[in-house]
């Protein structure tokens, strides 16, 4: 058949040791050596040509290679079943990966830079807050409600955004972010600037907030919204897959590299931005109704431009418009500056040297969008 | 000759002060190649961008196919069945030639998002399909081309690049093409190439009628069975290549004789 698997395997398994070694580390000294290792044996191994078989088994073997994604993570949650911290770092990782999933699709495949995403993450933290205070909708149908809400929230913008042309739209969604944070501000309904409490998630009963334990193991009560979360970035990331493996993904590009000629040839670019932009605005619109259920607290000082410009980041570091690059970002991106707290101070310092670092060397970013694959593992006969 | 396949009438495009095409008046039969020339300016490629929905017309009509078809939007012209190429090139170069050449196969494909998302099964069977003409199509102008259907535009030369272009417009079987200087930035043997592979092509698609926009003589001289030469944006001459050529007014326009 086609590439081994083995070598992606051992990429996936020694990339999940590394992530563990990475958590486990207590001192900085230790995480700056981990960190290091890393950066220089991916070095190597692309110099010595040992990493080709690994990108080879991550394109022709994918299915396997992404349930062996999902094994990696399940493998870390397991090894820090009862630790707080380390559960979560992935649960927030993985919520800005789904916001990140959302953005791929309208900055990645339709070309709309959108500088609202903590905005639209925002709209769903509020809607899940005030739901669940004051109505009895099961949860999960919350996650949705979050995401409708964003989405329609975004049809206010999508007017103005539609009107403008090429990046001028941006100005459009940094107009919103900040007017949306102001907004929050002074709104006392919505807590103002002290936010608002939300209760545990619940799901069929079962109650997040609290520690359980199976087969005598305990379990953090963050397992099950880890578990939550890489359910909906599954969700979200087969259909992003889907999406730009389509005649609809094809129309986005379209729509990104060259309206006129796209127009010249039936794509209806005002209907495309509109799908995108919903589509993404959804999605960060789940991921902020599950983050505030996670934190249980939330306040307008997490929905800033400056969160935004971070999303936007992660998208450009990752590789604009590979999903597998926003992962791999949005990990970097969250994680960095809580283990190393001494960069903590300079975060935004250190993201905006990296971006820059990374749009001079390597300007398609980590993980660079390759060639559009309609039907993985098809030969023309 | 036939009912025209393309009719204008008095179609005229005004830029503030200045009149890019002025009162044109042109017909174009079925499976007719009619060549539009004249010197830089002269209002040819306005007249495709008119008539193709990027700029509205500021006054007189088009009609296609009996239709008129004045002033809809790019999309509804293409939907009629015309599709064009640009002067210059307009691919999606980070895209790969089956991306490219499926842009241009828009109207035949499914774009609901239940279909595209969902049906994958069917899906499938319609990429598998509409793959497959593609690849037949590219063979036509190169073999070799269609061996790399998976390539990147950007790293291809010049002439495959014309040559998917022009695959682009021809894969949804269009009633007209527009062919906006064709042979630009390519030498003299790769033009002549290409307009053998026109030619063939021509004799596949039953009915394909076309408008050529080209300053290369040689070109109009053999391909087209009928000129139309624009100068200030008006007609001022119409016939075939020798009779234009001989006619004084167009030489005035070329080289400017008093």
């Amino acid at each position: 058949m086609s590439a081994p698997l083995w070598p992606g395997a051992l990429a996936a398994g020694l990339v999940t040791a590394l992530a563990i070694a990475f958590m486990w580390a207590e001192n900085e000294w230790e995480v700056m050596a981990i960190l290091v290792t890393a950066a220089v044996g991916t070095v190597l191994a692309r110099r010595t040509g040992w990493l080709a078989p690994a990108t080879r088994a991550f394109t022709e073997r994918e299915s396997a290679m992404n349930r062996l994604a999902i094994l990696g993570l399940v493998v870390f949650v397991a090894f820090f079943h009862d630790d707080h911290f380390p559960l979560l770092m992935v649960g927030t990782v993985l919520v800005y990966f789904l916001v990140c999933l959302g953005l791929t699709i309208q900055f990645g495949y339709a070309g709309m830079v959108n500088f609202a995403a903590a905005a639209f993450l925002g709209v769903g933290c509020y809607t899940a807050a005030v739901l669940t205070a004051h109505t009895a909708i099961p949860h999960l149908v919350v996650l949705a409600i979050g995401g409708a809400v964003a989405a329609l929230i975004g049809s206010i913008l999508i007017l103005p955004v539609l009107r403008t042309r090429g990046h001028y739209s941006a100005v459009v969604t940094i107009a919103f972010v900040l007017l949306f944070k102001t907004f929050l501000e002074v709104n006392d309904t919505l807590g103002g600037p002290q936010g608002l409490k939300l209760p545990s998630m619940q799901v069929l009963g079962w109650k997040f907030n609290q520690n359980f334990s199976v087969a005598g193991i305990e379990f953090s009560f963050y397992v099950s919204y880890v578990l939550v979360a890489l359910a909906l970035v599954v969700v979200a990331f087969a259909l992003t897959r889907r999406l730009e493996r389509s005649w609809i993904g094809l129309s986005l590009d379209a729509v990104r590299l060259d309206d006129t000629a796209a127009a010249c040839f039936g794509v209806h670019i005002a209907r495309w931005k509109i799908v995108a932009f919903t589509l993404g605005n959804f999605m960060a619109g789940v991921a902020g109704a599950l983050y505030a259920l996670m934190l249980g607290f939330i306040a307008p000082t997490n929905f800033t431009f400056g969160d935004s410009l971070i999303m936007v980041s992660i998208i450009l570091l990752g590789g604009i418009g590979n999903p597998w690059g926003a992962a791999l970002a949005a990990a970097i991106v969250v994680v960095l500056p809580e283990k190393l707290q001494l960069i903590q101070e300079y975060r935004f310092l250190l993201y905006a040297a990296l971006v820059i670092l990374v749009l001079l060397y390597r300007p398609e970013g980590l993980l660079p969008r390759r060639l559009r694959v309609y039907l993985p593992g098809w030969k023309p006969r | 000759m036939s009912a025209p396949v393309l009719a204008l009438e008095g179609f005229t495009r005004r830029f503030g002060g200045l009149v890019a095409l002025d009162q044109l008046d042109m017909t174009v039969g079925e499976g007719e190649i009619v060549g539009l020339i004249g010197p830089n300016g002269s209002g040819k490629t306005t007249c495709f961008n008119v008539l193709t929905g990027i700029y509205e017309a500021s006054a007189g009509r088009a009609r296609f196919l009996g239709r008129d078809i004045t002033n809809l939007p790019a999309q509804a012209v293409y939907e009629a069945g015309i599709a064009r190429t640009f002067q210059r090139s307009r691919l999606c170069l980070p895209l790969s030639i089956v991306d490219n050449i499926m842009l241009g196969n828009h109207k035949r494909l499914a774009h609901g998002l239940w279909f595209n998302l969902f049906r994958r099964a069917a899906f499938a069977r319609q990429y598998e399909q509409a793959f497959g003409e593609a690849r037949e199509l590219v063979r036509v102008f190169d073999a070799p081309l269609a061996e790399r259907m998976f390539e990147a535009v950007g790293t291809l030369p010049m002439i495959d690049r014309r040559r998917i272009e022009i695959c682009r417009a021809l894969v949804s079987r269009p009633r007209l093409l527009l062919l906006d200087e064709p042979s630009a930035g390519m030498t003299e043997e790769e033009t002549r190439e290409l307009m053998d592979d026109i030619l063939e092509v021509r004799g596949r698609i039953a009915g394909l009628t076309i408008v050529i926009i080209e300053h290369e003589m040689g070109v109009i001289e053999r391909v087209t069975e009928r000129c139309v030469v624009l100068n200030f944006g008006k007609k001022i001459s119409e016939g075939s290549y020798r009779e234009v050529a001989a006619d004084r007014q167009v030489q005035e326009a070329y080289l400017g004789v008093e």
